[in-house]
């Protein structure tokens, strides 16, 4: 069960800011997002937006495990 | 020290406190960000962060502009939340033995809290709201300090 965060504009789309969602890893995770909100999906896959696991920025898949923390994080704005 | 806040702060006070116990410090830098009303097009500006996250994003470049300009010291307190017009919004004191590093140091940590630190911002005025993305002067003014100077 990773805790799931949305920051930003990705918030507003999914109409949601943090589940807990089981899933045993990042791609999976992204997978299941995508079947259930198409419009989160399309705004997951927009240029600039990273993944940080545990707080650290991690690029392609990851393995979650029950502890894990995933956010999404649109592109940053500044102060 | 590096303070994310929901509440209104005093620069004043923060640069009272910054300033006390200090015998080898000869320059202290501040700057002061106010939240503009874009003549009543911004009525409340909304501003995220992502806790533990940001704070320790906006460590390693404190860290850095400690060793870049050898700081003595820095403070940066920043809102989050709501905020509306004419309140600050972000404080950041730098304190070094002599005023250019000061003044560099500030300049260089502004920069970088503009353009780069992991903050998500919504301004909401009578149009609606929308999330804002740093200017192309935002990414330009972060820019001057990737070149090494001669």
């Amino acid at each position: 069960m990773a805790r799931v965060l949305l920051f930003g504009r990705l918030s507003d789309v999914a109409g949601w800011r943090e589940r807990d969602i089981d899933s045993a890893s990042l791609g999976a995770l992204r997978d299941l997002l995508a079947g259930e909100d198409e419009g989160l999906a399309q705004a997951l896959a927009a240029p600039g937006v990273q993944v940080a696991l545990d707080q650290a920025i991690v690029r392609g898949d990851a393995t979650l495990s029950a502890r894990s923390e995933v956010a999404f994080l649109p592109p940053m704005s500044g102060g | 020290m590096i303070i994310l806040t929901g509440q209104a702060f005093d620069p004043g006070a923060l640069l009272s406190e910054f300033c006390q116990d200090r015998t080898e410090t000869g320059a202290i830098a501040t700057f002061t960000g106010l939240a503009r009303a874009e003549q009543g097009d911004t009525t409340t500006l909304e501003l995220e962060a992502y806790p533990g996250f940001t704070e320790a994003a906006i460590g390693k470049i404190a860290d850095e502009a400690l060793r870049r300009f050898d700081l003595h010291d820095f403070h940066v307190v920043h809102r989050v939340g709501k905020i509306t017009p004419g309140e600050a919004i972000v404080f950041v004191a730098t304190a070094a033995s002599h005023r250019r590093a000061a003044f560099e140091a500030c300049d260089f940590l502004m920069d970088y809290l503009k353009s780069r630190a992991p903050f998500w911002k919504k301004e909401t005025g009578p149009a609606g709201a929308r999330w804002i993305e740093p200017r192309a002067q935002d990414h330009a003014d972060i820019a001057r300090w990737e070149t090494p100077k001669p």
